[in-house]
């Protein structure tokens, strides 16, 4: 170590003295962080100082020196831009339309989209904007909402379906020009930036992932827009409060709330802009020759750029997307009464039926708890070892025949239309199977503390725990039952339980129904709270209600609510083959986007491994790269201003990356839903942005090992060979995101033979 | 060591405990120095942790989870137990082994009367031998924190006196012990952290810091979290001892490389003879073999071993063989056949083959004998010298009691449709042709000529026609199956995946031709002799990820609670009710100590916040010294805190109150530093500090009080009327349990 510390120090004094430009590095004083105008300028100076040489091409070391340190060259980096950008924009549309049917996850996004042109509410486990944007950009293009998207590998025929792809595809193609522009100001060298791009340009997954209806491509391109947006603000460090620095902070701010407005991924980006933005405010708390007041400021405007106008559009989205659906549809279940009456074709929308609950009428029950279910039961027991082994009882969130009650009294089942009230033993039959709502003294399946509900006797002949008595809360003894307004509980009379729902998802077995159970503790919560949702009874008249309507920040917290547990409902299924968070970075295994047999269209969605396996190599080289620099300048080795440079570059640039990364990968490993190979890929435009500058600082560091002239034929020989080997890559894997026909991989005659480095990949 | 007496306030303590050599010239002199408040505290701890430990004579709470787990180490019987590493149960087995318990006991119920051979004292000695240790560690570590002895007094009284931490010190249970070895951890690490760089003392405190971090890991995976916060700390510390330039390259690679070895290998190593002694010690098979794989079974005494022991090694055509699934979910199980048939239609309407059902079948059985057989060639018997069974060769299985060839087929499987049917096969002359050839693809060959070997290899089985691997699916067949285990054809198999690899158990070669003969040879056991022995890392990786991977059942409890409801102790759990009293032993902290912990922690992050932002800008509130002491006092004890009751919220497991009991325990020691800290440096006035020592004295004797009043339920002595329960009740969510007469 000290020995190579030494040889470096030498080495550097001697190119320092060759060299000029370093001088006058040395001699301006600068900021840590250089501004963007700064370096503009400097750039220039660099150019005519490098032009000047290849006019004296005379041979001399200090030449190569130049073409390797003042790559910051303005008119190469806008030719680097524009050709990453062409090519980005090519590589993407190339064959957009192909192939002609709904392909993978289309299936739901491209269904959700002709919900918005339709109008029809529905529910997902995601924020609307990634929909909304698909359903507007369909629109725009002349879809017309109609085709079903009913599963993968329908024909599309004569709809319009290119708009939605094309929408996806250009901003799923703004992801490598975006990545070079992050990295050219985080690094201030274009071979970093170009390195990065093309590993984003040529990569097969992120081609395939952009080329689709998707709410993937629309995830990143505010993912990557929010890093963009952040360093650009960053560099306007010395210029504060100015028109770009306003500019850059609010854009930072939009592309965030469009990001979390997409998918709730979008919450580890705001974590890294958050982290971010800590340490800018903590730099400027040190810095004394900042008063207070304008300390304030700097805070007060970054919480007004980053948190109150990224929570104003997030919640102008949902605004938009509640005005936009307002017709009932597949989503209506999932949301409390009082949500429901909003939506024109439900039955709760100017409802009109029996004002208070009577004996002998046909109900549903609601549980009151956000996302709570309808009280509901089916010809199916509870399995041996779960309670006592009677029909089950459970909370089911979607509209269904199963969820319908009648209301007897506790011995004659016709009884009159007589009211019932507070107060009232009844006594609850399931209209289709006939068995009474009962409880008794066993264990709950899940809640171990509750007793089981179950449905038990038939044609409405049980015993004495078939009796519930209802209560109003907070209301008397004889009051009526109001549908839909009155809160109630039903007490068991054997037990003096409540009925309770649990809100655990129960198995299999339970086909992933809520668990029902009756609750032993008496406090009123929401959970022991039910409603009467629909009120059928021919004997008496029909009355419009008027449902309460609900406040919109109530709608807002009930959607996320409801949203929040769908997501983390969708629980892995015992026996299926899941893709683990350590698949992902080594590419073990990708996703079928369309086809699987021989005579089908293929399209997989899988990584360019060559890339990939760069990415992780370079993650490695990385750490090391970070850990030696850190420990050289820690113990005060002596290094030249543009090794420390590098340093800098590398730890402060790389270190942002990283962390960016992390925080887009490491979560995963805590999430007990189901986890796709999609997931990955926002933590994969961090990683490749990361190679670029690993990379470039060591094809840079050449000089570490090699005398000048030597190194830098190492730099461009090495930079060649990179290039040349992602090329050739992409040549070679390039039918896994442009379709494949004919035999498989395995097969010598398929034109992918060979290609099938891994067993686990499926093409 | 004696230099911290020099700023001791207190005089009652004298002196210093260790040895000092005071000079090498004779005679040798040993001058003992004893802290005295030191030595009462720790009587103090002996006293409440050790009084009446044989009382109740009774099985309280977890004891029925680990007692039975002592009676395995008594009868040297191999367990798997993945709540976790051994050396836990390995501690309360030597309690058990000193009071020459011999494990008949059946541990099935709480509250169940232990019988006279179980030595209850002893086995209850260690945990509360641990837990009144802990005691003094809480003096020497809030002392090592800088703070004065007053402070470390109040420290110690406050952990002395927590209800919580004496109920489960007093019983077989594991919480005191991985406190103790948390606190020592710290202490150690502490203890090294301030000695003089040449005093030799330093390396001995360094590597009991390793040692103790290995034992907490191995008493409790949850120890993982107090390591790596040590870890942590080490690697700040090591981090400005390389930033010291004063220093040479080569002493720091020194210094770097010795933590490295004593914090990291040292643990490491010792972790992997925790588990060296407890598969030493455990060595007989047991309820569990099942679990493990076969070759881990055939290393243990009876059990499978007992079954294999002396089988043929090379599978040859006529073996007759018991294929089981490498994969253990959801049960071992091995590939089974008998006379029934496939229903024509299923409830649903689909259709099936009608063939005789193949299943897996998680009991021995006759009707799991397969004969391995050579397409080419008719007989059934191994023929002299027996012909191996390669990787890549085709063969046919043969149902052994049957005769019916497995087979699979272009048919959806009855549970499963989108993967084949796999049958036995009968020709209904349907134009159903058999299909009933293998190949045999090992999947952890070394060589492509590689035998297949029994239980050693993992066997793949591809359909010759249509490529598809018998495969587990996992789920199982209803009524008209027996419930047992679905087995299928998989076309679409990829990767490695356990459910589609098998290995064969039991296995023997054939010697009759004729089938009755041959039915009666599967019905006698097997025999023959071979030695097979697993290396002990192998043993070792398998059982850890064993016991990493079981799954766990995460059903709620009638005690189990969640993380919230632990910091302001929301819940309870009751351990032992008298069979007909209403003595009865719950745990349950002090509250009032549990309240000021929150306090402090809350007093603590303000004061850090406050230093913090006003120290950004220069304002030096604090000399640098205070800054730093409160810094460490702050990682050690909040950070304690948090590395030890944040994880929990991310946990899927069933969760109890005494999860919690390591976070408390770092959480108490905070309380006393942070008055310290605010007593010196924040209240200037004498009246303030007044009223400060005046609340001191209110808190600590309503701690004393509080713990007063919740010993009967701490020590489940003496007995309570109901009323007197009932007043106990201080919060509605707490269970007391009385008796109605």
């Amino acid at each position: 170590m000290a020995k190579k510390e030494c040889v470096t120090k030498c080495k550097g004094e001697s190119s320092m003295l060759r060299n000029r430009r370093g001088e006058l590095q040395i001699g301006e004083p600068k900021s840590p962080v250089s501004t963007h105008h700064e370096s503009t300028q400097d750039s220039s100076k660099d150019n005519r100082l490098s032009e000047g040489d290849d006019q004296s091409s005379n041979g001399t070391l200090a030449q190569y020196d130049h073409n390797v340190y003042s790559p910051n060259n303005e008119t190469q980096s806008t030719v680097y831009f524009l050709v990453v950008v062409l090519l980005s924009f090519s590589t993407r549309f190339y064959k957009i339309k192909e192939p002609p049917h709904v392909c993978w996850d289309e299936t739901h996004f491209g269904k959700m989209g002709s919900y918005y042109i339709n109008r029809t509410f529905f529910f997902d486990v995601h924020p609307p904007l990634g929909k909304m944007l698909i359903g507007l950009a369909g629109y725009m293009t002349g879809y017309d909402g109609t085709y079903p998207f009913l599963k993968p590998g329908d024909k599309y025929e004569h709809h319009n379906y290119w708009g939605m792809r094309g929408f996806c595809a250009s901003l799923g193609s703004c992801l490598p020009p975006f990545a070079y522009l992050t990295v050219l100001d985080l690094s201030q060298s274009s071979t970093a930036a170009l390195i990065s791009a093309a590993m984003l340009v040529f990569d097969t997954g992120c081609i395939t992932i952009s080329q689709y209806i998707l709410l993937d491509p629309i995830l990143m391109f505010f993912i990557m827009g929010s890093v963009l947006c952040m360093v650009k603000f960053n560099l306007q460090i010395s210029r504060p409060f100015s028109a770009p620095w306003w500019l850059w902070l609010v854009l930072t701010g939009v592309n965030l709330s469009g990001a979390l407005g997409v998918k709730f991924v979008g919450l580890f980006v705001i974590l890294l802009v958050g982290l971010n933005t800590t340490w800018d405010l903590w730099r400027l708390l040190g810095d004394l020759d900042l008063s207070l007041v304008d300390f304030g400021k700097h805070f007060l405007s970054r919480v007004f750029g980053l948190i109150i106008l990224p929570l104003f559009f997030y919640v102008t989205i949902f605004a938009v997307h509640f005005v936009v659906l307002n017709k009932s549809g597949p989503g209506d279940g999932f949301f409390s009464s009082a949500f429901q009456s909003r939506l024109i074709g439900n039955n709760l929308h100017n409802a009109s039926m029996p004002e208070y609950l009577a004996y002998g009428s046909t109900i549903t029950v609601k549980n009151l708890r956000i996302a709570g279910g309808y009280l509901h039961s089916h010809w199916h027991l509870y399995p041996e070892g779960v309670g006592a082994k009677q029909q089950q009882v459970t909370a089911y969130l979607h509209k269904d025949y199963n969820n319908l009650w009648l209301v007897h009294r506790p011995n004659d089942s016709n009884g009159e239309p007589d009211l019932v009230r507070h107060g009232d033993v009844i006594r609850l039959e399931h209209k289709e199977t006939t068995r009474n709502l009962h409880s008794h003294r066993h264990e709950a399946p899940l809640t171990k503390k509750h007793f089981q509900v179950t449905g038990y006797g038939i044609n409405g002949t049980g015993d004495p725990n078939d009796l519930w008595q209802v209560e109003v809360c907070g209301g008397r003894k004889g009051d009526l039952i109001k549908v839909l307004r009155s809160k109630v509980r039903f007490l068991h009379r054997a037990t003096g339980c409540v009925l309770n729902s649990s809100g655990k998802t129960l198995p299999k077995w339970g086909w992933e129904q809520v668990e029902v159970t009756c609750s032993p503790y008496l406090k009123e919560t929401p959970n022991s709270q039910w409603s009467i949702e629909d009120h059928i009874n021919t004997k008496l008249p029909n009355i419009s209600l008027a449902v309460l309507k609900p406040h919109f920040i109530e709608i807002l917290l009930e959607s996320h609510i409801v949203m929040i547990r769908g997501n983390s409902g969708l629980k892995p299924k015992d026996n299926e083959m899941n893709s683990k968070p350590w698949h992902w970075p080594v590419n073990y295994q990708g996703l079928r986007f369309s086809g699987v047999n021989e005579t089908e269209y293929r399209v997989y969605l899988l990584g360019n491994p060559v890339i990939w396996w760069l990415n992780l190599l370079s993650l490695g080289l990385y750490l090391v790269m970070v850990a030696a620099a850190s420990l050289a300048l820690h113990r005060g080795v002596q290094l030249d201003k543009r090794r420390i440079e590098r340093c800098r570059v590398l730890r402060e640039g790389g270190g942002l990356l990283l962390l960016g990364w992390l925080l887009h990968y490491v979560p995963f490993y805590t999430m007990g839903r189901i986890l796709y190979y999609h997931h990955y890929f926002p933590a994969m435009l961090f990683s490749s942005m990361l190679t670029g500058i690993t990379l470039d600082t060591l094809l840079q560091s050449a000089d570490l090992v090699l005398d000048p002239p030597y190194s830098y034929w190492l730099f461009k020989g090495g930079k060649a060979m990179l290039f040349l080997t992602i090329l050739y890559s992409f040549y070679l894997f390039n039918p896994l995101s442009y379709g494949m026909r004919g035999p498989l991989a395995h097969d010598p005659a398929s034109t992918m033979a060979g290609l099938k480095w891994m067993d686990s990949w499926e093409f | 060591m004696s230099k911290r007496n020099e700023h001791t306030p207190n005089q009652t303590c004298l002196k210093q405990r260790g040895t000092m050599l005071s000079s090498i010239k004779l005679p040798i002199v040993i001058r003992a120095e004893i802290n005295l408040v030191l030595v009462v505290l720790t009587a103090l701890g002996v006293f409440s942790r050790l009084y009446g430990i044989h009382f109740p004579k009774a099985v309280v709470f977890d004891e029925v989870y680990y007692g039975q787990f002592v009676s395995l180490y008594m009868k040297r019987v191999f367990f798997i137990d993945e709540s976790g590493p051994p050396l836990g149960h390995m501690i309360l087995a030597f309690g058990a082994y000193i009071g020459g318990f011999d494990g008949n006991f059946i541990w099935n119920r709480i509250g169940a009367e232990y019988s006279s051979n179980v030595p209850v004292w002893s086995l209850r000695l260690i945990p509360a031998l641990a837990g009144s240790l802990s005691v003094p560690l809480c003096y020497i570590l809030v002392v090592e924190l800088g703070y004065s002895h007053l402070t470390a007094l109040g420290a110690t009284l406050l952990f002395l006196m927590e209800n919580s931490l004496i109920v489960q010190s007093r019983f077989m249970l594991l919480e005191s012990v991985l406190i103790f070895f948390l606190l020592l951890a710290v202490v150690s690490y502490l203890r090294f952290h301030n000695s003089q760089s040449s005093s030799p003392w330093r390396l001995v405190w360094l590597l009991l810091t390793g040692v103790t971090c290995a034992c907490a890991v191995g008493v409790k995976y949850m120890g993982l979290f107090t390591y790596l916060l040590l870890l942590g700390l080490a690697a700040v510390h090591m981090w400005q001892l390389i930033g010291d330039r004063a220093l040479s390259n080569s002493v720091i690679l020194v210094q770097v490389l010795t933590r490295f070895l004593a914090l990291v290998v040292l643990p490491l190593l010792l972790y992997l003879g925790f588990f060296y002694v407890h598969l030493t010690l455990l060595y007989r098979s047991g309820p569990h073999d099942q679990m493990m794989s076969s070759a881990f079974q055939a290393s243990l005494e009876g059990g499978l071993a007992r079954i294999t022991q002396g089988q043929p090694l090379e599978m040859a055509y006529g073996s007759q063989v018991t294929l089981r699934s490498v994969s253990s979910k959801p049960i071992p199980c091995w590939l089974h056949s008998h006379k029934a048939n496939y229903p024509i239609r299923y409830e649903n309407g689909r259709g099936s083959s009608h063939q005789q059902q193949v299943t897996c079948y998680p009991f021995k059985d006759v009707n799991n004998w397969w004969i391995i057989k050579d397409p080419g060639r008719q007989d059934l018997v191994v023929s002299s010298p027996p012909r191996p069974v390669r990787h890549g060769d085709v063969v046919q299985l043969l149902h052994g009691m049957t005769s019916r060839f497995l087979n699979t087929h272009d048919v959806a499987a009855p549970m499963s449709p989108h993967a084949q049917e796999v049958s036995g096969y009968i020709d209904f002359n349907v134009s159903m042709p058999a299909q009933n050839l293998w190949k045999v693809d090992i999947a952890n060959r070394e060589t492509e000529q590689e035998v297949w070997k029994t239980i050693l290899s993992e066997v793949r089985l591809v359909h010759v026609k249509t490529s598809a691997v018998l495969k587990l699916s996992g789920s199982a067949l209803p009524e008209w199956g027996f419930r047992q285990l679905e087995v299928v054809g998989d076309k679409i198999y990829k990767g490695y995946q356990p459910t589609g690899v098998w290995n064969v158990e039991e296995h023997r070669y054939g010697r009759s031709q004729e089938q009755k003969e041959r039915e009666l040879e599967l019905h006698s056991p097997t025999h023959i002799d071979i030695n097979r022995n697993l290396t002990f890392m192998a043993k070792f990786l398998e059982l850890q990820w064993r016991m990493l991977t079981v799954k766990q059942e995460t059903s709620e409890h009638k005690y189990s609670s969640s993380p919230l409801d632990w910091i302001t102790m929301d819940t309870n759990i009751a351990y032992w009710l008298h069979h007909t009293g209403n003595a009865q032993i719950h745990l349950m902290g002090n509250l009032v100590t549990w309240s000021l912990g929150n306090l402090a922690l809350m007093g603590y992050l303000l004061l850090f916040l406050s230093y913090l932002l006003r120290r950004r800008r220069k304002i030096e509130d604090i000399p640098e010294d205070t800054w730093r002491q409160l810094l460490l006092a702050g990682v050690v004890c909040a950070g304690g805190w948090a590395v030890n009751y944040l994880p929990f919220f991310m946990m899927e497991k069933t969760l109890f109150l005494y999860h919690y009991l390591p976070a408390l325990t770092f959480q108490i020691l905070l309380i006393p530093v942070v008055l310290e800290h605010v007593h010196t440096h924040v209240l200037r006035c004498t009246s303030h500090r007044r009223a400060l020592h005046g609340a001191v004295l209110a808190g600590l004797s309503s701690v004393y009080l509080t713990f007063w009043k919740f010993s009967p339920l701490t020590y489940g002595h003496p007995e309570l009327s109901a009323e007197q329960l009932d007043s106990l009740r201080w919060k509605d969510s707490w269970d007391v349990l009385f008796r109605r007469h």
